[in-house]
């Protein structure tokens, strides 16, 4: 096949055409600009890891001055808050059975005792598994804690320093906050649902009016349709990109340690893809709200949940790990998180970008040859 | 003479159906060349591949020179072309329509103003530049869907039932254009299913049931009928058009409005025996009269002939 000659101007016309009409279609414009807000703000907020303040039941039975101190280690670590203080075994289960405590921490008599003789002192640590995910942190923080105070209490025993201190420090995400790593990676998700959701309109709503048969019958040519209806959509989903970041760090205050240029041009590529995928749907059903409802199912479900961005790939079944390498919101979640957190540039994520241009290449390609000039 | 289109068996088949069968023409330049049949008979789907949307199952043939199948993008640029449902975006205004299909067709600079001038004048709208167009009248509508067609000044001009649904007056007000079209030089083709607009063509093609069943003038496709014709009213057109079929001395007989027309051997004869005939079916004529064939009486005696039905 000879390749076209392109003409920008008519590429130009379809862009400024696709404009005025998205500008004029508030369901588009709601879908531009609210949609991705909306989901920022709410994931941004929901989908948290970080436990805080979990309630805590303490029954000392020993009352003495060591088992005050490691109820003190609990409250002092940040993560329990102990708002009940019971004197009988048998008030605990209905607080755990309300769901008032999460955990509740029981000292046996005998507690200073059995540490003073240098005898192994047992505590009992009751947790709520009815949500697995947080009783799993839950049990974590308390275990570390407990470990710390043994530690500690080993070394006063003994006399000593501690052989081996570990003076840990988190890089990246000092602070451990989940929205510095949940944020970044929605930006992906959003882009992803919003371009392709976008774009789904564009085909469909021609053949949906009868406006296609009269674009066939001019010369344009169907690749300066597809780029033509990509450039309107391109630039909403840019706009987007910076107000996410924007929010990101006000709203969030996730750092942003990168470069803004590298993030501009991979975020580009990312669209590029998405909005070929969208096009190539729109093309392919010529249902306006078939079109919406594939593209949505197509990308929401694979950019959240096997992308990296809440669940970890690794430990998941060899089937889905191997699906995630096609889910092209995982590659972008790391540019995002590398160019947010780390800061890192192409040096590093050059992998991703190669991604992106396989992204943006396969979109593209999906979409122009799904887009026929021929009307039955 | 020069040929605007040439067309050789052109076919197409959707699966199993044929929709165009073999068919055959020419158009040389500067006809008003009318396209008549029934709706299904094959129009539309000639029309579209001869504006390069459809691509031919068999046969092929050239519009302006280019060969229909290997060189569409050429074709395009040189046709105008106005779909059955003019398909103008309704959620642009008249300008942004304007803009939008010159920018489409490459026409520029002060040629764009004085298209767009033309086009503004010609539908009517100057007063309108700025109003959405699908708050526009149909018949207003499908003006400006002609100026934007056109705004290339292409020498051939496909419509493709560009009247249907729209009333009277502007029927023939866009009629009007066509001539003005035509007088320019522009050749024009155009399909229809009203009989009183295929009067206006230069020449007819008449297509029922994929198939061409005849081309030629209007008043050259009357002669061809030389028996009499009477017509018939009656309060029971459908069973008076079914009873007369077998009644003697009736060659054919068929539905006209809501009147019956027949078509026979011998006026005078024919006028004293049906009222009996069909009073004994229980059918009153309130009035027989002799009328001249129109191109419908035409078209319907063209595809009995054939042994086909018309369908639609």
């Amino acid at each position: 096949m000879k390749l076209p000659t392109l003409s920008p101007r008519r590429l130009l016309a379809i862009g400024r055409k696709e404009a005025l009409q998205l500008r004029r279609d508030p369901r588009s414009l709601v879908m531009a600009f609210a949609y991705p807000a909306l989901m920022i703000v709410f994931f941004g907020y929901v989908i948290t890891f970080d436990i805080r303040d979990i309630n805590l039941a303490v029954l000392d039975q020993d009352r003495t001055p060591r088992s005050r101190e490691l109820v003190e280690a609990f409250q002092a670590a940040g993560y329990f808050r102990v708002t009940e203080r019971l004197s009988r075994y048998q008030d605990l289960q209905p607080l755990l059975d309300r769901g008032a405590v999460r955990l509740a921490l029981v000292i046996p008599p005998g507690f200073q005792r059995d540490l003073a003789a240098g005898r192994p002192a047992a505590v009992q640590a009751l947790v709520d598994g009815a949500d697995a995910n947080t009783a799993a942190i839950a049990l974590n923080y308390a275990g570390a804690i407990v470990t710390a105070y043994s530690a500690r209490v080993a070394l006063r025993a003994a006399q000593q320093r501690a052989p081996v201190v570990p003076q840990s420090r988190v890089w990246y995400n000092e602070t451990l906050e989940s929205s510095n790593m949940i944020v970044p990676g929605l930006v992906a998700v959003i882009m992803m649902v919003i371009a392709a959701m976008l774009s789904a309109l564009t085909v469909a709503r021609e053949w949906e009016r009868g406006t296609m048969e009269q674009l066939a019958a001019t010369p344009v040519h169907r690749v300066e349709v597809i780029l033509g209806k990509l450039l309107p959509y391109l630039g909403i989903g840019l706009v987007d990109v910076v107000a996410a970041v924007l929010v990101g760090q006000l709203l969030f205050q996730v750092p942003f340690r990168g470069s803004p240029v590298l993030l501009i041009g991979l975020a580009t590529l990312f669209l590029i893809g998405a909005l070929g995928l969208g096009i190539f749907i729109s093309a392919a059903v010529k249902s306006q709200l078939l079109a919406t409802q594939t593209s949505l199912l197509a990308t929401y479900l694979p950019s959240l949940l096997l992308s990296g961005l809440i669940f970890d790939l690794a430990s998941m079944p060899l089937v889905l790990r191997l699906i995630s390498h096609l889910v092209p919101a995982r590659y972008f979640i790391v540019v995002l998180r590398g160019i947010f957190l780390k800061g890192v540039g192409v040096g590093v994520l050059w992998t991703q970008g190669l991604a992106m241009i396989a992204f943006a290449v396969v979109g593209l390609t999906l979409a122009v040859r799904s887009f026929r000039k021929e009307i039955a | 003479m020069t040929l605007a289109v040439e067309v050789r068996d052109l076919t197409r088949a959707f699966g199993d159906f044929l929709a165009v069968d073999h068919v055959t023409f020419d158009v040389p330049e500067g006809e008003i060349f009318g396209f008549l049949g029934p709706n299904g008979a094959g129009k539309t789907t000639t029309i579209k591949m001869l504006t390069g949307l459809l691509a031919p199952t068999s046969g092929g043939g050239r519009v302006a020179g280019f060969d229909l199948r290997t060189r569409a993008e050429a074709i395009k640029q040189r046709i105008g072309y106005m779909s059955q449902l003019f398909s103008l975006y309704a959620d642009l205004t008249v300008d942004e329509n304007i803009a939008f299909f010159a920018g489409l067709y490459g026409v520029t600079g002060s040629r764009l103003a004085e298209r767009r001038d033309w086009a503004l004048e010609m539908s009517g709208l100057g007063d309108y530049r700025g109003r959405l167009t699908g708050q526009l009248p149909l018949g207003v509508k499908q003006r400006l869907a002609l100026g934007c067609a056109v705004l290339h000044q292409p020498p051939i001009l496909f419509l493709d039932e560009p009247t249907s649904g729209v009333d009277p007056v502007s029927r023939r007000t866009f009629w009007d254009l066509i001539y003005q079209f035509a007088d320019r030089g522009t050749t024009i083709f155009v399909s229809t299913h009203y009989m009183e607009e295929a009067e206006y063509c230069h020449r007819l093609a008449l297509m029922n049931r994929a198939r061409l069943i005849a081309l030629d003038r209007p008043a050259a496709l009357r002669a061809r009928l030389t028996e009499p014709i009477l017509e018939i009213a009656t309060d029971h057109g459908p069973a008076a058009a079914q009873a007369l079929q077998h009644a003697p001395g009736v060659i054919e007989a068929a539905m006209f409005g809501r009147a019956v027309h027949v078509v026979v051997e011998h006026a005078a004869s024919a006028v004293q025996a049906l009222p009996p005939f069909l009073s004994a079916r229980g059918i009153t004529a309130h009035s027989i009269t002799p009328v001249h064939p129109s191109l419908e009486d035409v078209f319907v005696s063209l595809v009995r002939r054939e042994g086909g039905v018309v369908v639609g």
